[in-house]
């Protein structure tokens, strides 16, 4: 159904989107608000369809709940929080096909759990077990990135390798509003518009870089900034899953077709703290919270849900089921996890063996055992 | 003399100099109102103002970059560097920039900024938070680059860091951030001991232990331990990593005839390397075993589960002790 949509970043009239408006087709009050170009892109989405983002909303919430406990518990060594964020992941997430790859930051545990990575894959690199979360091969989605923008680079690197091979794969780069001061990002949109790579950049503006508010990134709206690059932008409403959804596609379809780099600017918000080792107390203004949890995408789904008659007990039981199933899932297998082996610490430094390096584990296993040595009859 | 912690210390030389000198300011990620992820600059905003003490857009060339700019103004840049593994973005200017402007312009120019960097491992966090990039700077000239251990030397050392006209890289362990020492508060920094000098922290006749840094904590348990067992190690804080305040490591080394070296950051191209082939260079006639490293391996650094294993601790170094001392020999038949 995507392909037979008119597209509307690319009409002549119109060919670079520019930040002034807002995509909205759901108000915060669960209002469906019809857009003459927008709805086309999410035509297919019927009562099963919004259901099944209810779905996934609710259990993504779910796992930040749980994992966020497991951090309290010791059971994870850190956590990065997503909630509020919901609708920008699941929105964005769900409008990929298979074959597209993905590059996320660290928040993206709820693109993860779309794309198909096991709750104790994502679990493991918080746990310290790992560092790396998936296969990024198997779900066609690169592992968490720590250094702010980087990933950027990597998904422009991709789509150009995407346009080399002729292939109709799309890419996707997720970051957040702080992201964008890094050089990393603004070489990326350099190299995305000069080579037309098939990449959308997809910003969550949740307001905040740890303790730094937006305002001190950038000192115009950040969907503003990629026009100067030449690349078309659209800011949407990052907690109205469909306007989400709707944006994501029209630009993986840019993308698809030719059309060259997109940059989505998804205005969000951060409800929770940066991660569970930080203290937003110091920094935010609790009326700040209060205003944009009466804008909380879950709760905005309900209410869109609630006006069409499809919030019925039967769904809310369904979801409420699998979001427990994947939380417990989530708990068993962390708490159950392996600790990794001492002499683990030496592998895959390189793909082929290096004498170096298997002579200091050598020596370390030697150390080791000698702490274990047997205490010979009668030496005491 | 207060109890301070090695966080506080720093902050209250911070707040010094910016009372001291109105061209010092201070640029970073989530300073302000945070006070810094560790804490380290707490309240400063509030009493100094936004414009002295900055909130940087998240960008380390940027914050680098623009520090240049700043001294060639006439200002004295405090830059701080989140996190060890973050530094990488300002690399360049760094050593590009920073390190070659007073050689590049014979003197017309100084660049009197501060980097201060968070390193080490041992408190479990994620990827690229465990980072000891020190060697990268040593091998930069043109840098000052130092390592404090405690908190006193913690207090001047930032104090002189930003005094000097020499750009200082200003390696502070974040393990020890908690940790509390006595801090003279009314220390005069002209009598305080120089930014470049070595320290003798703990003294002994058989062994000579080199260490800096979260390090310097672990050496000193080391040796007490070895003391226990009738060995007896002279324990040197380097302080300075760039330049090595050699004459104090070689009179140890001359005296004890044994050299073991410690840090956490990876052997290959470490500093250990070059105090190990410097030091048999100068002293070669005294030494009674060859020198011995006691680093971290040369793996990236592992997920938090194993941290443990690839840091240095008091057996590993006393391992190594031994080893210099004869009294066994756990490498002996080890090929490569
Ligand atoms: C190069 C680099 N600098 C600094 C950091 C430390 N850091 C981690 S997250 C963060 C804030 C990121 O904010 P933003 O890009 O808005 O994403 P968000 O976490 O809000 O999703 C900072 C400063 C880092 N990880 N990498």
């Amino acid at each position: 159904m995507q392909n037979d949509a008119p597209r509307p970043g690319q009409s002549a009239q119109n060919p670079l989107r520019t930040g002034g408006n807002l995509l909205q087709l759901v108000s915060p009050e669960g209002e469906r608000i019809s857009h003459p170009e927008f709805d086309l892109w999410i035509k297919d989405i019927g009562d099963e369809q919004l259901g099944s983002l209810f779905e996934d909303m609710t259990v993504i919430r779910r796992i930040d709940t749980e994992a966020t406990a497991l951090q309290r518990q010791g059971e994870l060594a850190l956590w990065p929080p997503l909630l509020g964020q919901e609708a920008a992941q699941i929105g964005s997430s769900r409008s990929l096909r298979d074959d597209d790859f993905v590059f996320p930051s660290y928040r993206e545990s709820g693109v993860a759990y779309i794309r198909g990575a096991h709750v104790s894959e994502i679990a493991q690199v918080w746990r310290g077990n790992a560092l790396y979360a998936w296969d990024p091969q198997r779900i066609n989605m690169a592992t968490p990135q720590i250094i702010i923008g980087s990933q950027s680079l990597h998904a422009t690197g991709y789509a150009m390798g995407v346009q080399l091979d002729g292939a109709s794969t799309a890419v996707l780069a997720y970051f957040g509003d702080g992201a964008t001061s890094e050089g990393d990002v603004s070489e990326a949109m350099v190299f995305a518009a000069s080579f037309q790579a098939p990449v959308v950049f997809f910003c969550q503006n949740n307001h905040w870089a740890i303790s730094e508010p937006v305002r001190v990134q950038s000192h115009v709206q950040l969907a503003d900034r990629p026009t100067g690059f030449g690349i078309p932008s659209l800011r949407v409403d990052g907690n109205d899953v469909l306007a989400v959804m709707a944006a994501t596609r029209w630009a993986l379809d840019r993308a698809r077709s030719g059309g060259g780099p997109t940059f989505i600017e998804a205005v969000t918000y951060r409800m929770g703290p940066h991660t569970t080792a930080d203290d937003p107390t110091r920094y935010r203004d609790p009326n700040e919270l209060e205003d944009w949890a009466a804008k909380d995408p879950i709760l905005r789904l309900r209410r869109l849900l609630d006006a069409k008659g499809l919030l019925t007990e039967e769904l809310e039981g369904r979801v409420k089921a699998k979001a427990d199933a994947v939380a417990a899932e989530l708990r068993t297998s962390c708490v159950n996890m392996p600790d990794p082996q001492p002499l683990d610490v030496f592998n895959h430094v390189y793909s082929t063996p290096n004498s170096w390096i298997e002579r200091q584990k050598d020596h370390y296993s030697r150390y080791l055992s000698s702490f274990n040595q047997p205490v010979e009859e009668g030496a005491l | 003399m207060s109890k301070l912690t090695f966080a506080r210390a720093i902050n209250a030389g911070l707040r010094k100099s910016l009372e001291n000198d109105p061209k010092v300011i201070l640029m970073g990620e989530d300073i302000g109102s945070l006070g810094g992820v560790f804490r380290v600059t707490d309240g400063l905003q509030k009493d100094f103002g936004k414009h002295r003490v900055i909130d940087s857009p998240l960008a380390e060339s940027g914050i680098i970059g623009t520090a240049v700019g700043l001294a060639y103004r006439g200002y004295r840049p405090v830059c701080e560097i989140q996190f060890d593994g973050f530094i990488y973005p300002a690399f360049d200017q760094i050593v590009s920039q920073v390190a070659k402007m007073h050689y590049r312009t014979q003197g017309r120019v100084k660049m009197p900024i501060t980097i201060r960097v968070p390193f080490g491992g041992g408190i479990g966090s994620p990827e690229h938070h465990s980072e000891s990039p020190e060697a990268y700077f040593t091998h930069t000239s043109g840098l000052r680059v130092v390592a404090v251990s405690n908190p006193q030397d913690a207090y001047t050392m930032i104090q002189q860091a930003i005094a000097s006209d020499d750009p200082v890289l200003y390696f502070e362990p974040k393990r020890r951030y908690h940790d509390k020492g006595d801090v003279d508060e009314s220390i005069d920094l002209s009598q305080a001991m120089p930014l470049d000098k070595a320290a003798v922290v703990n003294a002994g006749s058989d062994v000579t232990l080199v260490a800096y840094g979260p390090l310097v904590k672990t050496a000193k348990a080391a040796a007490q331990a070895a003391a226990d067992e009738g060995i007896s190690v002279e324990v040197i804080d380097l302080r300075s990593l760039s330049p090595v305040d050699y004459p104090v490591v070689e009179a140890s080394v001359r005296k004890t005839g044994r050299l073991v070296i410690t840090h956490e950051a990876g052997q290959n191209g470490g500093l250990g390397a070059e105090i190990a082939a410097s030091i048999t260079e100068r002293c070669f006639n005294y030494l009674e075993s060859a020198p011995v490293r006691i680093t971290g391996f040369d793996v990236p650094y592992p997920y938090s589960k194993l941290e443990m294993h690839h840091l240095p601790d008091l057996d590993r170094i006393l391992d190594g002790v031994d080893r210099t001392l004869g009294r066994h020999n756990s490498l002996s038949g080890l090929e490569g």
